[in-house]
């Protein structure tokens, strides 16, 4: 898994936030769009780009987006 | 690999009921608008029908199975096994649905009856279990019951399910047919998943308490009791848009056919945006893909026949349609089925 395109297609999954304000230290659960609706578009982007699951737990024990690129990295 | 064909089988006829009360989502007086609109818009869930205490699972089942043994001009000594499929039957855990509802609809004692308690995914699991009986011609007609009222599991106030779950019964009489080229199958289970979708208290693991009914606010601001519904959204759409294509596409490979060999894909009611996405990735057109979501919701093991006899009625009754219906949830367990359907019969949706 490449980085920079996993954090690309992160941001892209933003409609009003700045993707610069989308880095891979960035805490997504605090960013002011995140919802459970962006949620399930991440499940989404990952199961389509990198054909993997992503689960309850990763997205409530992941707390930056490298936290959460680790996790899906190691499946 | 659970790849299965039952010869000799064919499907009669399909009815569904549903109660008269109907929901709004819109006006829901537990949530702001704001999520109330995001909810509707994502998961497509306008309204919802809603039994209230008098009505149970089987007085919809009931209601489908009369009607569509009227219809069908059915002999009721004919039918050899009922199997109620069903997460709300209507005792905690005895006696089984099954066989009160075989004394309700003055079947023969001759039959076989049992209760089958998946939900999701039970109406693909009730043709196959139904269609291997009858596929050795020593039982020619069964009755499959499925459905669910899933409205009342839910906790009030958890946005995640108190707006997706509806209520709806549903029967089909299958037959005994030499001619029949039958039905095929494919299934699956996966207990690791088993928490995505679960009621934790009040069964025998954890049995009902004092603190079964009290409310707590989970980490991602639901409210629940642990005797109501737990649904771990992020779990489940992950879960179906991996594994539906998958169990789709398995099947189809077998077979060696294509979208061109499928008149309608009838896929369970689970949300807008998770049947979309399979949908997508099954490249199927969205002419093929009925919903009766939007008016109904999630209907559990209910949902693809109450999509057949809401979207799909006139086109069942007067053609033959090649169908791939596909359930998937809770258990985990997911199933999907191919069959020729041909000129079935198929009543007007039943209220009560």
């Amino acid at each position: 898994m490449d980085k920079n395109q996993f954090l690309q297609s992160f941001a892209e999954q933003f409609d009003e936030t700045d993707p610069s304000a989308i880095t891979m230290d960035a805490r997504f659960k605090e960013i002011d769009e995140w919802s459970s609706m962006v949620a399930l578009m991440i499940i989404a982007m990952v199961d389509e780009n990198y054909n993997k699951k992503i689960t309850g737990a990763d997205l409530r024990e992941a707390n930056t987006i490298e936290q959460l690129f680790e996790r899906i990295n190691a499946k | 690999m659970a790849l299965l064909h039952n010869k000799y089988v064919t499907i009669k006829g399909v009815s569904a009921c549903v109660p008269k009360n109907v929901v709004k989502n819109m006006g829901n007086a537990h949530f702001a608008l704001n999520d109330i609109n995001a909810f509707i818009s994502n998961v497509g869930v306008e309204e919802l029908r809603m039994s209230g205490k008098e009505i149970c699972t089987s007085d919809l089942c009931v209601a489908a199975a009369e009607k569509l043994l009227e219809e069908l001009h059915t002999d009721k000594n004919d039918i050899g096994i009922l199997v109620f499929v069903s997460q709300s039957p209507d005792y905690y855990f005895l006696p089984n649905t099954a066989c009160i509802i075989q004394d309700r609809l003055q079947l023969s004692k001759e039959t076989l009856a049992f209760d089958v308690p998946l939900g999701c995914s039970g109406y693909v699991y009730g043709l196959n279990l139904i269609a291997s009986y009858l596929s050795s011609g020593q039982i020619k007609k069964g009755l499959l019951l499925v459905g669910d009222t899933a409205s009342k599991i839910p906790n009030p106030k958890d946005k995640s399910s108190s707006m997706l779950f509806g209520d709806a019964g549903a029967a089909t009489i299958l037959e005994y047919d030499e001619k029949s080229e039958g039905v095929h199958f494919h299934m699956a289970t996966d207990g690791s998943g088993y928490k995505a979708i679960i009621v934790p208290e009040g069964g025998f693991r954890n049995r009902f308490s004092e603190k079964s009914l009290v409310d707590y606010t989970n980490d991602d601001g639901l409210v629940r009791s642990p005797n109501s519904l737990h649904l771990d959204g992020f779990d489940v759409f992950s879960f179906g848009i991996s594994e539906a294509p998958k169990t789709c596409k398995k099947l189809m490979e077998h077979l060696a056919i294509t979208n061109d060999d499928i008149d309608y894909a009838v896929f369970h009611q689970a949300n807008k945006m998770m049947n979309e996405k399979i949908r997508k990735k099954l490249s199927l057109p969205e002419n093929k893909v009925p919903y009766s979501l939007k008016h109904f919701g999630n209907t559990s093991s209910a949902s693809i026949p109450l999509t057949m006899v809401t979207e799909m009625r006139n086109d069942l009754q007067q053609k033959k349609n090649r169908l791939l219906l596909c359930g998937f949830g809770v258990g985990l367990s997911w199933g999907t089925a191919y069959a020729q359907f041909n000129n079935i019969v198929v009543p007007e949706l039943i209220e009560i």
